[in-house]
């Protein structure tokens, strides 16, 4: 499989001036003045990706995924290393970066195409699809001041996957725009990967993630802390999450964690429909008050459910506590599942602990239907 | 391939690369200027038609200095100045401008003050054909024999705009107010170039004694408007209207003289772009921290 990204040493550092001295009146009346701070943004980030392959990045906010992304489609020179790229690219960094607002959707099509990179000719012979995919027939003639922000993100969406790239880089685009383009466009995404093109996405959606990414690395404070499968890549990001959450507390006191699940039955083994129930046992050092998060995943790395408890409040003391689980009627179809527990704290903003895999489930079930869980459907013949 | 610095090589190759996004650009400029609308051509021919008939007025009637034709003499360095002017004055700010852009797409920067010489480039051929239909209906023949000497001229032109306009817009990320400064050299250099009055009939006998004459042709933009001139005005020396006394307009340059002059011209502007390149490429590493 040949590499058609290969990112090698890249670091960025940026330099903050804090007191903005851009006239040459100031330069010369204060030449001195004017403090400046570094910053790196990325530090020595090395990873490849190979043709096909469809890459997610998370991190925190502020952890320079659009940093490292900006330098991969050039728009950022990195400080030091160097970046390989085979084939052409298409990045949408920022929907609609690019356009002329005075002029036309149709000319902002054509500009927009040539900014990616695309001849005159290319983009002719896939107008009528751009148009098509956006599904703004009646406005292409219009300025696209006039464009709403949905439409914008459409008409830029469209261009960027019309165009047909080796190599499609999207930024927290996904995320704008209602559910039905947002499903088009992953339809398209799909259809990318079936044409054994190369994707990186950024996301905040750990679902998106999991459901188009075949690789995911993860970002911290400018570090590649991960680069692997996605659940694993999922997984250490959440734990990074909450390992700052506890780094940053104040006083580094109030340290909670999820000891283990056990099920009063030995073994957590649940029949379809029925309902389980199990102890968790939570240790603190001061009396602290959250709710309980249960996620249940596939063993393909499908979120199944999440919930955030906010209906189950638990108050802990200061030592070793249990509290009693129940899951009722479990719809799960045959299988085993993995059990993530969690604590949040009441207003559901900061994770309190975090138990990754804490258990596993094993389903069983011996109706007809198949996939993960069991949808009743009847039938009537009128 | 993207690393921390391109040579002067990859600069060159990107941006014969990306011509498309510079004709792009060019044209989503002049669309704009002109709304699209269909006598757009027309209104940016009437513009110098009606300067030209302007000054054919007042140079012939008011303002009589004696010159015949004087003001195809005039129009020949407008030519040339405007087109030096207007690219290097709107593409002094225009990376600050299209902030938004440099920020969030990728091309080669240098593109957009490039976009901003080529947008000159073509107001200036609007001139020559407006230039043209009046030498061809006041029956001035141009130097027919000079001709060739255009291109060359005209490319040397083109590429000491492009590289002062490169180098400008970069500075300007950093010093804001540049652009001000620029305005007011941009007014000097027009008064130190031959374009509203004749070198040759002023201050050229001055310099002559005193073995200054280097040193007003220091500035580039001389040459290219005495070739102009030399072209399209034609006469070196005329007869005045007023006087009836011999006035030297242009210098009596030979042929050679001419050509050596401009390929010299073209060979220090093709190693200035060069040089502008290298210069942008080294103030660009920092625009993401000054925008
Ligand atoms: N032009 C810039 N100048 C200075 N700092 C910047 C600049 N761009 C980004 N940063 C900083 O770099 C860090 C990473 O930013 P970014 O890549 O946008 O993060 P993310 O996309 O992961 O949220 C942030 O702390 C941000 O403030
Ligand atoms: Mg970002």
């Amino acid at each position: 499989m040949t590499n058609v990204i290969e990112v090698q040493d890249i670091s960025k550092r940026f330099t903050i001036h804090h007191e903005r001295n851009q006239t040459l009146k100031e330069r010369i009346l204060h030449p001195r003045s004017g403090s400046s701070e570094i910053f790196d943004a990325l530090s020595d980030i090395n990873f490849t990706v190979a043709q096909g392959e469809t890459l997610g990045i998370v991190g925190h906010n502020g952890s320079g995924k659009s940093t490292l992304l900006k330098c991969i489609c050039g728009v950022l020179k990195p400080t030091t290393g160097q970046i390989r790229l085979r084939g052409n690219l298409a990045a949408l960094l920022e929907l609609g970066a690019g356009f002329q607002h005075e002029l036309s959707g149709r000319d902002n099509v054509y500009l927009y195409g040539s900014m990616l990179g695309f001849t005159r000719k290319m983009v002719d012979a896939i107008f009528d699809d751009v148009v098509a995919f956006s599904e703004l027939e009646h406005f292409i003639d219009t300025p696209v001041k006039f464009y709403s922000s949905g439409m914008y993100v459409r008409l830029a969406f469209a261009v960027a996957v019309n165009v047909n790239p080796d190599i499609l880089v999207v930024d927290e685009v996904l995320a704008v725009g209602d559910e039905r383009f947002q499903a088009k466009c992953i339809d398209r995404i799909r259809r990318f990967q079936r044409e054994g093109r190369t994707i990186l996405l950024v996301t905040h959606q750990a679902d998106t993630v999991r459901a188009i990414c075949d690789r995911a690395i993860v970002l911290d404070h400018g570090n590649m802390i991960a680069d692997g499968p996605v659940t694993e890549a999922l997984r250490i990001f959440r734990e990074r999450l909450l390992g700052d959450v506890i780094d940053h507390r104040p006083g580094g006191s109030g340290v909670v964690t999820i000891d283990g699940l056990s099920a009063p039955s030995g073994s957590f083994e649940v029949r379809h429909g029925s309902s389980l129930r199990f102890d968790a046992t939570l240790t603190c050092d001061h009396a602290v008050s959250g709710n309980l998060v249960i996620e249940v995943f596939t063993r393909t790395g499908l979120l199944v459910s999440r919930n955030d408890a906010e209906a189950s409040p638990v108050t802990l003391r200061p030592g070793v506590n249990k509290v009693g689980v129940e899951l009722a009627n479990v719809p799960l179809l045959d299988g085993v599942y993995d059990l993530n527990v969690g604590l949040v704290e009441p207003q559901g903003a900061t994770m309190l602990a975090w138990r990754e895999k804490a258990a596993s489930l094993q389903v069983l079930y011996d109706g007809r239907s198949s996939g993960v869980v069991a949808i009743e459907s009847s039938v009537t013949q009128w | 391939m993207v690393s921390a610095r391109a040579s002067l090589r990859t600069r060159l190759s990107n941006l014969i690369a990306r011509r498309e996004l510079l004709l792009s650009l060019i044209t989503s400029d002049i669309r704009i200027k002109y709304k699209g609308s269909a006598l757009g051509l027309f209104w940016s021919m009437l513009s110098p038609a009606l300067t030209l008939a302007t000054y054919y007025l007042v140079f012939s009637v008011f303002l009589k200095n004696g010159i015949p034709l004087f003001v195809v003499y005039l129009f020949a360095g407008l030519i040339v100045w405007n087109m030096f002017q207007t690219a290097v004055s709107s593409a002094t700010g225009v990376i600050v401008d299209r902030a938004g852009l440099v920020k969030k797409v990728s091309f080669p920067r240098e593109i957009l003050a490039l976009s901003n010489v080529g947008a000159s480039v073509i107001y200036f051929v609007i001139q020559i054909v407006v230039l043209a239909i009046f030498l061809a209906i006041v029956g001035h023949a141009p130097a027919w024999g000079f001709l060739w000497l255009l291109p060359i001229s005209f490319v040397a032109l083109y590429l000491l705009t492009a590289s002062i306009a490169v180098v400008m817009s970069a500075i300007t990320v950093y010093l804001r107010d540049v652009r001000h400064l620029m305005d007011v050299v941009l007014q000097l250099w027009f008064w130190v170039s031959p374009v509203v009055y004749s070198y040759e009939n002023s201050i050229a006998p001055a310099l002559r004694i005193r073995g200054l004459t280097a040193l007003y042709f220091i500035n580039p933009m001389t040459p290219i408007i005495l070739t102009f001139q030399r072209i399209f005005y034609v006469n070196t020396t005329v007869r005045s209207t007023t006087t009836g006394l011999p006035l030297h307009i242009l210098p009596a340059w030979s042929m050679t003289t001419f050509a050596e002059v401009n390929v010299g011209l073209l060979v220090f502007a093709v190693a200035l772009f060069l040089v502008a390149l290298v210069i942008f490429g080294r103030l660009e590493g920092n625009f993401e921290s000054e925008l």
